[in-house]
């Protein structure tokens, strides 16, 4: 049983390895078009976040539709500071702090929205992530900060309240958000990170935490009468998904360097983006994630050609796939057909 | 006497997220599922009133009948198209990706047929409404009329599933699927008869919701959706009386914090209300607690 | 599941496979014998109305040119790709171009996209015009310029016009807080006005998912007395603030920039609504000079639509590389730096003549000098205010 585990632990950090690997050569003899190169970072941060999610949906079981509002606040936090200290600290220490600052910020956020949603149940808990997603959306909108000789000035109104010297910078623009963020994030750290959080999630589903905190998903009653903190698990793994999230959006701050807080990026509709990753790479699958993210994020992409039929095409795919892969009578027809290789699985995964 | 305006206004606006509600909380609550395509569907009716009524050069009424017939046809279809072999899946996020993929599809239809720019939408109530205070207060016609369908509506719903073998079959198979079925009740079909009236109400919907706010656009539905779904579930989701307040109260809820603390910060103010309704109530206004057993 | 792991394994390494071998195409086009131009703008989503007029607008200039025998006699080759308004979809249209092996690049449509994918055509030597990046930050770099008028521009110049035209004595504003574009006209308009012979006394937000009622902006301004209402924001939300003050009876001036222009287009509104609405704007679609009674002409017949400014900007953007290529004298056959570093010192000597403007003329900076014209929109059409 252990060492299965380990074993599968080991596949998905090798996938994510031989998977860098082979881009990185393919990087080296340039046989890869800017395009692809272009799309690698992206790639890894949606991995990062679905895992995340993954980890709020598939093993907290708790439907979360505002995830990117976590990734939102590392994205701002972090930028703040790289573009506040650009000129005072190098690169590489920046950067390191860059990634405390988002993925501490959005953990705090994570456990202090964690006090009031994980009360809720089921599609409430869901409609209020979405409610807090949008919160932090629309407050962030609604941000002037600058620095000048004097300090810090903030303001929830608009730039000219904040009564700058002449020699101020504004970092924080409302609706124009951060501009000129540093351009420090690459595929390599974004791989590391990745794999950082894969190791993380990966071992607290397989601790007595982890276990726990599935016990909570599958009966919540049993696992009360059993004595375990339904309460302060809950918390944790929200806490912990959030961390995750920050750092993914740490990554994206960094990797496009204007950063505003849209619906396109951080709204409902882009959490439920990453949701879709997450459900059809398999709900509670931490691999199934990451490679989902990974294709579902590149088909519309490698669709281009098609033009304006690209999006056509790609809601058509994702009709197609949920049907193939989760109807109860398209499982039943793949087992009578393929009927010993899915029971061989089946035992496999159990 | 500003009040009482500003008052009318979040009633105006209530009383479109409610309309829109009562359809969300329909095929909510009795197929379970967040069709998040809901709001596409009045973008589709909207679009059917449009272009018939302009065939028709004006005649909003055929327009509307149109929208209805087709819309309904259009949700009985994706229903058993996209969300029937769904049915039973091993985890119920599987039919609320499904739906996210329709919403997307249909949004993309409507962009290729008619483009990106928006189009005006001539209002199907031509009633200037009334008057009071020497036209200091001004109620518009459409928000009476609004309100007006929403009760006949919301009064239609109840006698339709307290009163009918139908409606009943509703709500024995929004209870429990597997013993509705034993005792007889087609569940497929019943759930397909909900899609149809929640489509129809889509239908409706769109028509007073371009009329109140005439613009058309292929995304003109899915903030209105996503607003009413958060009034379906103020109010309780599931619960049709509760859709209908929870409409009314959202929409009066955005109008006055956005007269009183903040413009730019009504959405968040908005939501922060949701989140501290459901914290106190965590069901909804009227949403019935159900107390979970061993 | 894991079966269908090995699905999306297969699925995943096919993709890769096959845009490997789309990047070698990408690469093999090195000096070609045509000028590759590409545009990027939102196509699908919700601002796909601009980024569509972008294209088409420049997909005319381009077939006016090649027809009548391109740059000096060299065709050009024109592709254009879909941002969706997110600016990191913008720069995957970028890499998607520059593996097409694009030379200039008109884009991006908005003022965010436009900045993100300027540090990649900073870095690789890129020339970049943008046509309708408004945000002072879109030219930074010194092989950016743009066609149309920066926001502080147009914030700038709208104070000073409503106060030397005595339009108003107290000002109302309705903006959208969360779009770049009309916040920074919005905010460099409020710092302008100190001073001048109006007063603001309403200044009223309202975010892109909240832009269906206007009557609490609008019962503000009006409750403030404002006798002319400010609009910094596109014609898709101002059409509905014109029904919505229609309704409630409200009829001050209303005064909006640029993002106005294309109110009149829109299908089915009723133009009586527009009466008396004025408007800073570079382009008019109905006025009677030849060169823009052919584009209009052309437009509605290839798109079946009126074309707007942005699609005017596009338009004069395609042209003004035409001119700074004629200037210059640079041959397709460079390589992209090299036809940038000629095109940027081109660019400060050309004078362009186009729809937007009778004569456009750049520093170094990329600002464009040419004056913003104010039109009052009289009987459904534009009207000279002066």
């Amino acid at each position: 049983m252990k060492n299965k585990i380990t074993k599968n632990n080991l596949i998905t950090y090798g996938i994510v390895l031989a998977f860098y690997i082979i881009v990185e050569i393919l990087m080296m003899t340039g046989a890869l078009s800017s395009h692809m190169k272009g799309l690698l970072v992206p790639m890894t941060y949606y991995a990062i976040i679905a895992v995340a999610l993954n980890l709020c949906v598939g093993i907290l079981g708790e439907l979360s539709i505002g995830h990117c509002g976590f990734m939102c606040i590392g994205a701002f936090t972090s930028a703040f500071f790289s573009r506040a200290t650009e000129n005072s600290i190098p690169t590489v220490p920046r950067f390191i702090i860059a990634f405390i600052i988002g993925i501490a910020f959005a953990a705090l956020f994570g456990f202090l929205i964690g006090i009031p949603v994980l009360r809720l149940k089921g599609d409430y808990l869901a409609i209020v992530t979405l409610a807090f997603g949008e919160i932090i959306k629309n407050v962030i909108n609604s941000f002037y900060i600058g620095i000048d000789g004097k300090g810090l000035h903030f303001s929830m109104k608009d730039s000219m309240s904040l009564g700058m010297e002449a020699d101020g910078d504004i970092i924080v623009n409302g609706a124009m958000g951060i501009t000129g963020t540093p351009h420090n994030a690459n595929f390599t750290i974004g791989v590391v990170v990745l794999l950082i959080s894969l190791f993380v999630v990966q071992n607290l589903v397989n601790s007595r935490d982890g276990r726990a905190i599935m016990a909570i998903r599958d009966n919540y009653i049993a696992a009360e009468a059993t004595g375990i903190n339904i309460t302060g698990y809950k918390m944790m793994a929200f806490t912990i998904s959030a961390a995750i999230a920050g750092a993914a959006g740490v990554l994206f701050s960094h990797n496009i360097t204007t950063l505003t807080a849209s619906s396109q990026y951080f709204g409902y509709n882009a959490s439920i983006m990453i949701l879709v990753y997450v459900v059809l790479g398999g709900i509670g699958n931490i691999r199934g994630s990451v490679i989902a993210a990974c294709v579902l994020y590149l088909l519309p992409e490698l669709l281009r050609g098609l033009n304006t039929y690209r999006m056509l095409i790609y809601s058509i795919v994702l009709i197609v796939m949920m049907i193939v892969n989760w109807s109860p009578k398209i499982i039943e027809w793949r087992k009578r057909t393929f009927g010993r290789v899915s029971f061989r699985r089946a035992k496999e995964v159990a | 006497m500003s009040f009482l305006t500003y008052l009318i206004n979040g009633l105006s606006l209530g009383s479109i997220y409610a309309i829109i509600a009562l359809g969300y909380t329909m095929v909510y609550g009795i197929a379970k599922m967040l069709n998040f395509a809901h709001g596409d569907f009045i973008m589709v009716g909207c679009y059917i009133i449009f272009s018939v009524s302009a065939a028709l050069s004006g005649n909003s009424v055929v327009g509307i009948i149109v929208a209805i017939i087709l819309c309904t046809v259009l949700g009985v279809t994706t229903e058993f198209v996209a969300y029937r072999p769904l049915r039973g899946a091993a985890s119920p996020l599987a039919v609320l990706i499904t739906a996210i993929g329709v919403s997307y599809l249909l949004e993309n239809i409507a962009l290729l047929i008619y483009g990106a720019d928006i189009k005006s939408f001539t209002s199907v109530v031509t009633w200037e409404g009334v008057s009071f205070a020497g036209g200091e207060l001004k109620i518009q016609g459409v928000t009476i009329i609004t309100i007006l369908v929403s009760v006949v509506i919301l009064i239609a719903l109840q006698l339709f599933i307290n009163k009918t073998k139908q409606g009943q079959a509703m709500l024995a198979a929004s209870e429990d699927k597997g013993a509705a079925a034993l005792m007889g009740i087609n569940v497929n079909r019943t759930i397909a008869l909900t899609f149809a009236i929640g489509s129809a109400l889509a239908a409706v919907a769109g028509a007073l919701l371009c009329s109140a706010y005439p613009s058309l656009s292929p995304y003109t539905g899915a903030m209105p959706g996503i607003k009413a779904f958060v009034a379906a579930v103020l109010g309780g989701i599931g619960s049709i009386p509760g859709a209908m307040i929870g409409g009314l109260v959202l929409g009066i809820v955005e109008i006055l914090s956005k007269t009183y603390i903040s413009s730019q910060l009504s959405d968040a103010i908005v939501f922060g209300i949701l989140v501290v309704v459901l914290l106190v109530k965590p069901t909804g206004i009227l949403g019935k607690q159900i107390q979970e057993k061993v | 599941m894991k079966k269908f792991n090995k699905v999306f394994s297969a699925v995943l390494a096919s993709a890769m496979a096959a845009s490997l071998l789309a990047g070698c195409g990408g690469a093999a086009a090195g000096g070609s014998n045509t000028f590759k131009i590409g545009a990027i703008g939102p196509l699908t989503g919700a601002a796909a109305a601009y980024g569509n007029a972008v294209v088409n607008g420049a997909q005319i200039a381009v077939d006016e040119i090649n027809e009548a025998g391109g740059i000096n006699g060299v065709q050009i080759e024109y592709k254009s790709e879909d941002d969706e308004l997110n600016a990191e979809k913008s720069v995957n249209a970028y890499n998607t171009l520059k593996d097409w092996g694009m030379q200039i690049l008109v884009g991006s449509t908005t003022s965010a996209c436009s900045i993100a994918v300027s540090e990649n055509t900073k870095n690789d030597n890129m020339f970049q015009l943008t046509p309708s990046g408004s945000a002072e930050d879109c030219v930074k770099y010194d092989n950016v310029f743009r066609v149309c008028f920066s926001d502080p521009n147009q914030g700038i110049a709208s104070a000073q016009y409503i106060s030397d035209h005595n339009l108003a004595t107290k000002v109302g504003i309705i903006y959208d807080n969360s779009d770049v574009y009309s916040s920074g006209i919005y905010q460099k308009f409020v710092e302008e006005s100190a001073g001048k012979n109006f007063e603001i006394v309403s200044a009223e937000a309202y975010t892109q998912d909240n832009n269906t009622d206007f009557s609490v902006q609008l019962q503000k301004a009006k409750d403030a007395g404002a006798d002319l209402v400010f609009l910094p924001i596109y014609y898709s939300d101002a059409a509905l603030i014109l029904t919505q003050a229609n309704t409630m009876g409200y009829a001050p001036t209303f005064f909006g920039v640029d993002g106005m222009d294309g109110i009149l287009t829109v299908e089915n509104f009723d133009p009586s609504l527009a009466e008396g609405v004025m408007l800073l704007t570079p382009f008019a679609a109905d006025a009677t000079d030849d060169l823009t009674v052919n584009f209009v002409k052309k437009y509605n017949e290839k798109y079946g639509e009126t074309p707007n400014q942005f699609a005017a900007d596009a338009y004069d953007a395609v042209y003004i590389i035409k001119a700074a290529i004629e200037k210059s004298g640079v041959t397709p056959d460079k390589t992209t730096e090299e036809i940038c570093e000629a095109l940027k010192g081109a660019m400060t000597q050309i004078e362009a003549t186009g729809l937007t403007s009778q004569k456009m003329t750049w520093d170094a900076s990329g600002e464009p000098n040419k004056e913003p014209k104010a039109v009052v929109i009289k009987n459904g059409t534009y009207v000279s205010a002066e």
